[in-house]
């Protein structure tokens, strides 16, 4: 029989025969075949949370070199190429392949649960999109590993950058590195952004999207249409290297600060990208410890989209006002100025929602509690070097390393931490330990400002960024020793974190499905949640659908029992934009090899580019033309193609 | 006791009916995020010829002899796509199969020609940061209209295999899109690289 078209979805209420269907549909195939075809969110958002942890991992232990080199003045524990390597590569590292990776994990494992939805919105592209990273990771490292490291800094300037002052490898391997990741970034954020707008629970008006929501969906709305400026300016790059093009080289023609504006104009928006959704965290994880919903939850979520716009609009400005010395220079600054005032908005609230609640102090909430106060240090360090004079003194300093260490380990780090203290129940089932979590972070609190307060005054001083040792007697000294063991203490308080989550997972599941007894849809289903999510589709009247019965709120109060069934196949639903009313019934696919496949395609084809081995490239190419050939193919189940045909 | 608020919706379309899916919104992401890597193309050749010394231009008069009639052919081709797309709309697949095969060979005339306008260059990849800003630039849109023909490609095979009705033609429908964003970005191209200079700009 033809299947209908339409269709008047049936409702009722949970049941075990009813969950035994849908598990049927849902859940991923055991091993091998599952791991490399499953599309479903919640695996790949921990496979993302993972790969990003190691590579903090990774980063962090260049770091510890790094800071073993400088612990005293004329160390030769490094070359200064090493050094070069070494802190271009932790940059790198840090920025891409850890700090936006691992909210994308979080999002991805919980957006659909925030949302009331089984899965997101383009299943197989976010298989694809982790797949995609971990190759380009893995191809990046590839290069440190084979001595080819970027060694230009992670945001890697021409001229230093082309081919006459950097002929070996250490820069392609960088570019194709970041062209691929770029791809991963791109289609994540439009993942993100159609999941956003069309695959909300009935009711979820756009008013009552959880903060983190928020932050991902403006990141991912800038990421969009800014990544490519970045995999444009690689590209290029790779091409003036060695294919003797002009773009950046001014002996043709080329103009060596198109590289900053290109790179700026994603960078710029990036820094909000690797920020806005740990605010998120903190706006969403904070007030369920402070027993009471987010104070001004409409302001702050205001202020998260204005954060984007006007970084946007700093970067015009730059390039108007000031020409473009002072862009380059004054970069994190500019970015910190453009954020302080919607940034304000956002510290308020968590103040006033602290202050009005009633704490209850667990370690996720010393964690985000810890964030409000590196924030405010962050902040009033990059507006100190906002100003320009001040600026002049300041730039290339250790005073902006400091910086730029306060904002994104306080505003990524520490809020990230955090959320692994709030959600990997949810994900696992198992809490982790209360005592050793606050082991983990004092250790991690006081080792951090150890290491990177002092290190403004090292800046103060005079000490530039990026030498690979230093003299004696500049006054230097006490202050690089005590940062270096400051940050050995954070390293040993980020074990702590590994280690706790070693333990809970060799714990028994004890969690239940709400151990925090917080008000959002995640915390309504089990821990961790069945393949499928949420065995009704779920209808929400408020922000807080757990909490509505003691808030005393008047009207309606949400539907999380009963809803709408949809097990006549992988089926969820699809929501208007703006109020979230039911408009469609989405078929969603199944698990698929095209992604893995696109994805060794995409990886043979930078393998070929980067050893100009134009028969793996071609090759690669095909393969990839075939995953997307595949992928694509009409399906009946999806209701791509008639029925009877 | 407050009453429990339950959506129950009526008949809800089941499956993208007509261009009503997600499909379509993604098709629409990827369509912004190229449109603006297509931007950052043109501001990369704005930029370099704005700060460029004179004679940076190596055709201050570019030859359209070959260039008009191609960019009509490509415009043309979308119109062509079009009617394809209506064919499906209104189940005559003889209408839709000659529109899709049409506009892919149209397309493909384009790249034929586009070949004859590089050959016929005097200067190459590596003369200078105009010429590589040229070929890159024309050479990434040619890339996008290979990915489009493959695309015209796939849905005439689908729609000789008879796939496609009026309510299930998503796929019809995003390709014609895509192929019409490839047409249009052109149209920025060529006014870029073949107008702008004899309105003044970098000469
Ligand atoms: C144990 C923790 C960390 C330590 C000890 C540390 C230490 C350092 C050191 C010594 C440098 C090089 C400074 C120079 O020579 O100019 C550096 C640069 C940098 N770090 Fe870290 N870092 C840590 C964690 C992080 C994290 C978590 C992030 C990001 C999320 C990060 C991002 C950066 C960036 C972007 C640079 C600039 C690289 C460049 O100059 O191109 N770091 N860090």
């Amino acid at each position: 029989m033809r299947p209908a078209d339409y269709r008047t979805p049936a409702i009722g209420s949970d049941s075990l025969a009813h969950q035994a269907r849908l598990l049927e549909v849902w859940a991923t195939a055991p091993g091998l075949k599952g791991f490399f075809s499953s599309v479903d969110h919640k695996q790949i958002g921990i496979r993302y949370i993972v790969t990003a942890f190691l590579f903090l991992a990774l980063g962090g232990i260049e770091a510890l070199v790094m800071r073993l080199q400088l612990a005293g003045p004329n160390l030769s524990l490094l070359t200064p190429e090493q050094y070069n390597q070494l802190f271009s590569t932790h940059g790198m590292t840090m920025i891409f392949l850890y700090a936006s990776p691992i909210l994308s994990g979080f999002s991805n494992y919980l957006w659909p649960l925030l949302l009331g939805s089984r899965d997101m919105a383009f299943p197989r592209l976010n298989a694809l999109s982790y797949w995609i990273y971990a190759a380009a990771g893995i191809f990046l490292y590839a290069g440190f590993l084979t001595g080819n490291g970027p060694n230009d800094g992670w945001f890697n300037y021409v001229p230093y950058a082309s081919r006459d002052y950097n002929p070996g490898l250490n820069e392609d391997f960088y570019s194709l590195g970041m062209v691929f990741l770029g791809i991963s970034t791109t289609v994540g954020a439009a993942n993100f952004i159609v999941t956003a707008l069309r695959t909300r629970a009935p009711g979820m008006s756009i008013n009552r999207l959880p903060i983190m929501v928020w932050g991902t969906l403006t990141a991912s709305a800038a990421n969009l249409v800014v990544v490519p400026a970045v995999s444009l300016a690689f590209l290029l790059l790779w091409m003036d290297r060695q294919f003797g093009t002009h773009f950046f080289d001014p002996g043709g023609g080329g103009q060596p600060l198109l590289w900053q504006h290109l790179f700026w104009i994603f960078g710029h928006p990036w820094v909000y990208a690797i920020v806005l959704p740990a605010m998120g965290m903190v706006s969403d994880g904070l007030p369920v410890f402070c027993r009471r919903p987010l104070v001004g939850y409409a302001a702050v979520a205001l202020s998260t989209v204005a954060t984007m716009i006007l970084g946007f609009g700093v970067w015009v400005h730059h390039m108007f006002a000031t020409g473009l010395p002072g862009l380059a220079l004054s970069f994190f600054s500019a970015a910190s100025i453009a954020i302080t005032l919607p940034s304000a908005v956002a510290v308020f609230a968590w103040l006033a929602t602290i202050w009005l609640g009633r704490p209850v102090i667990t370690t996720a909430l010393l964690f985000f509690a810890s964030t409000i106060l590196l924030f405010v240090i962050g902040g009033v360090s990059g507006f100190m070097t906002a100003s320009v004079p001040v600026d002049w003194q300041l730039t290339d300093t250790y005073f902006v390393v400091a910086h730029l260490h306060y904002v994104l380990i306080g505003i990524n780090v520490f809020p990230v931490v955090g959320a692994a203290y709030f959600w990997i129940p949810k994900m696992t089932g198992r809490m982790l330990d209360e005592r050793l979590g606050r082991w983990n972070f004092w250790t991690m609190f006081v080792g951090f400002n150890l290491a990177f307060l002092p290190m403004h005054v090292t800046g103060l001083l005079g000490m530039p960024r990026r030498v690979y040792t230093y003299a004696q007697g500049m006054g230097w000294d006490t202050l690089n020793l005590i940062t270096s063991i400051g940050s050995f203490v954070f390293a040993v308080g980020v074990l702590l974190f590994f280690v706790n989550v070693w333990k809970s997972l060799r714990s028994v599941a004890n969690a239940g499905p709400n151990p925090w007894d917080a008000p959002t849809l995640e915390w309504a289903v089990s821990s961790p949640p069945p393949p499928y999510n949420f065995a009704v589709i779920p209808t929400v009247v408020s922000r807080h659908p757990l909490w509505e019965n003691r808030l005393d709120e008047e009207g309606a109060v949400s539907s999380i029992e009963r809803g709408m069934l949809l097990d006549k196949g992988k089926e969820t639903v699809g929501t208007t934009a703006l109020d979230a009313v039911p408009d469609m019934v989405l078929e969603m696919p199944e698990d698929s090899f095209a992604p893995v496949l696109l994805a060794l395609g995409a990886a043979a084809l930078f393998v070929g580019l980067l050893l100009k081995a134009w028969l793996v490239a071609g090759g690669g190419t095909g393969l990839v033309a075939l995953a997307i050939l595949i992928w694509l193919w009409p399906r009946r189940e999806l209701r791509e193609r008639e029925a009877g045909s | 006791m407050s009453e429990t608020a339950l959506a129950q919706p009526e008949k809800l379309p089941v499956g993208p009916i007509g261009r009503h899916g997600i499909g379509y919104w993604g098709v629409g992401t990827l369509v912004a995020s190229e449109a603006a890597l297509f931007a950052y193309l043109l501001f990369a050749y704005f930029y370099t010829g704005a700060a460029a010394q004179p004679g940076w231009l190596l055709e201050p008069a570019p030859p359209l002899k070959l260039a008009l009639p191609n960019t009509i052919l490509l415009l043309a081709s979308s119109l062509v796509a079009w009617v394809g797309e209506r064919g499906v709309l209104d189940r005559r697949r003889w209408q839709a199969l000659l529109g899709f095969g049409g506009a892919a060979i149209m397309g493909t005339g384009f790249v034929v020609v586009q070949w004859f306008e590089w050959k016929a260059k005097a200067y190459g990849l590596g003369t200078s940061s105009y010429a590589s800003l040229y070929f890159v630039t024309t050479g990434f849109h040619i890339a996008h209209v290979i990915v489009g023909i493959g695309v015209l490609v796939a849905i005439f095979a689908w729609t000789a295999l008879d796939y496609f009705s009026p309510r299930r033609r998503l796929t019809v429908s995003a390709g014609v899109l895509y192929w019409h964003f490839v047409d249009l970005v052109w149209l920025f191209v060529f006014a870029t690289y073949y107008v702008t200079p004899y309105l003044g700009f970098g000469r």
